[in-house]
């Protein structure tokens, strides 16, 4: 490696965690903050973008359920939910309309330690939201600490008209799959589109490979 | 618990142009556990600056051997590809997780059910794997492979195809080209897109009952997926793979 390769300890979103720093990679963006995916702006404030109206969910009603092949489905009401392990992490968040949001700091529970109680051999995943929501995400790109249910942002409960009391955080994805309301993950053995996905937006959503539309 | 593919650390041990605008790139990977034809790696990179990005790359090839095949195109504006394409170089480590995807693989069994393999520019990389592993293990699948793409010079896995294809024994495969932009000289059609009249001519039929894979970029993959459905494929008899950004 000619002493050009060194291991460095990186601080990744919701912990740390070894990273292997590869030579000659960074800098990308040639002035232009490098957080910041192509055709994203940076926004300071938190735009509101709902499909339809505001679902009021009260903690004592809420509960959170994972179904998996034949209906086997997991439950957890809003306190043993939240005991499975909350976290701070801080994480970047990117909206297919264009605005970004830097460094937003976020408290929940990483889906790795829901998917600990769950036995599923299916890779794709559905969403599902109070008021209807779905979106479809690769199970995949929920686990090693990629995704979170989130009950704080910037430091306060998460309000309900950004998807409060609890939604799904899915950062590295354009943040309509971030459903908003979540209550439950449907576990689905080949790739579907949910809500937006259904109406023209990527399967995907990739904000660093613009994944926008479908 | 899910047993879900870890991080690996990968060394570049090779790498060589592909076409103009893509290259081929060798990965030593020391505790590979090994994949299956079709399965792709997500690749994470990390600056100095702890700057990190990370990218699901198809793997060409398949096996037990501690070592991937990537072929990766440039996206001008990309962060990652024109990095792997342009500036990585033999001895650098990057992070490498996987295999991933259970879903859009094959492997040889004892039924030899017939393959169609569709592909859409760089979309042929996890065909590519499958067309060589069909040809490693000597099998008797009837593969077909219809590989539509800009120019010829824009093939990839361009060897390995003409090998594959040239062999007109029982684990020959079938190749057709359907080039958009440029055709070669004395090329029986004439440069132009894929159509649904073309995809009926070039695919196996339904009677046959293919498996039929397909990968490209989603607008090709939707088109495709719906000419099929209008031929008379089955939903549950094919497989898809999109890629974003190509």
């Amino acid at each position: 490696m000619n002493g050009k390769v060194q291991f460095g300890s990186v601080v990744r979103e919701g912990g740390t965690d070894m990273a292997l720093i590869t030579r000659g990679f960074g800098n990308r963006g040639h002035g232009r903050d490098t957080r910041l995916p192509p055709g994203q702006t940076q926004v300071e404030d938190w735009p509101v973008l709902t499909a339809g109206a505001t679902p009021q969910v009260a903690q004592d009603i809420w509960e959170f359920t994972v179904t998996a092949e034949g209906g086997k489905t997991t439950r957890w009401d809003w306190d043993s939910f939240r005991a499975l392990g909350l976290e701070d992490f801080t994480v970047d968040i990117h909206c297919v309309t264009h605005w970004s949001r830097l460094g937003m700091s976020w408290r929940g529970v990483p889906l790795d330690k829901v998917f600990e109680h769950v036995d599923t051999s299916y890779d794709y995943v559905m969403a599902h939201s109070y008021g209807g929501y779905t979106t479809n995400v690769p199970l995949d790109e929920l686990l090693d600490g990629k995704a979170w249910i989130a009950f704080e942002a910037d430091g306060k409960p998460l309000e309900a008209e950004h998807g409060g009391p609890a939604r799904l955080v899915v950062p590295h994805l354009y943040f309509w799959k971030s459903a908003k309301w979540v209550n439950g993950l449907e576990m689905i053995p080949r790739n579907r589109p949910g809500f937006w996905e259904e109406r023209g937006y990527s399967l995907h959503g990739d904000p660093w490979n613009e994944e926008r539309y479908s | 618990m899910i047993a879900h593919a870890s991080w690996h650390v990968a060394t570049v041990s090779a790498t060589r142009p592909e076409t103009p605008n893509a290259r081929r790139i060798i990965l030593d990977i020391a505790d590979w556990p090994g994949n299956a034809a079709g399965q792709h790696v997500d690749i994470r990179l990390t600056g100095e600056d702890g700057y990190q990005a990370s990218r699901s790359y198809s793997i060409g090839s398949s096996g037990d051997a501690p070592s991937i095949e990537l072929a990766v195109d440039r996206v001008a504006t990309g962060e990652v590809s024109p990095f792997l394409v342009d500036d990585l170089m033999v001895g650098d480590q990057l992070e490498v997780r996987g295999p991933l995807g259970g879903w859009f693989v094959w492997k040889p069994d004892a039924s030899h059910r017939p393959v169609q393999l569709i592909a859409g520019g760089s979309g042929v990389v996890p065909l590519a794997a499958i067309v060589r592993a069909h040809r490693a293990a000597a099998d008797v699948t009837p593969i077909r492979l219809l590989y539509a793409v800009r120019t010829p010079d824009d093939v990839f896995f361009r060897e390995e195809l003409e090998q594959a294809a040239g062999d007109t024994g029982s684990s020959g495969v079938r190749v057709d080209y359907v080039f958009s932009r440029r055709a070669p000289d004395g090329a029986s059609r004439p440069a132009g897109r894929l159509t649904r009249e073309l995809l009926g001519e070039l695919v196996l039929p339904p009677e046959q009952n293919p498996l039929v894979y397909v990968c490209g970029s989603t607008p090709f993959v939707e088109r495709v997926l719906g000419w099929l459905q209008e031929l008379g494929h089955e939903v549950d008899d094919v497989r898809a793979e999109r890629f974003g950004g190509s």
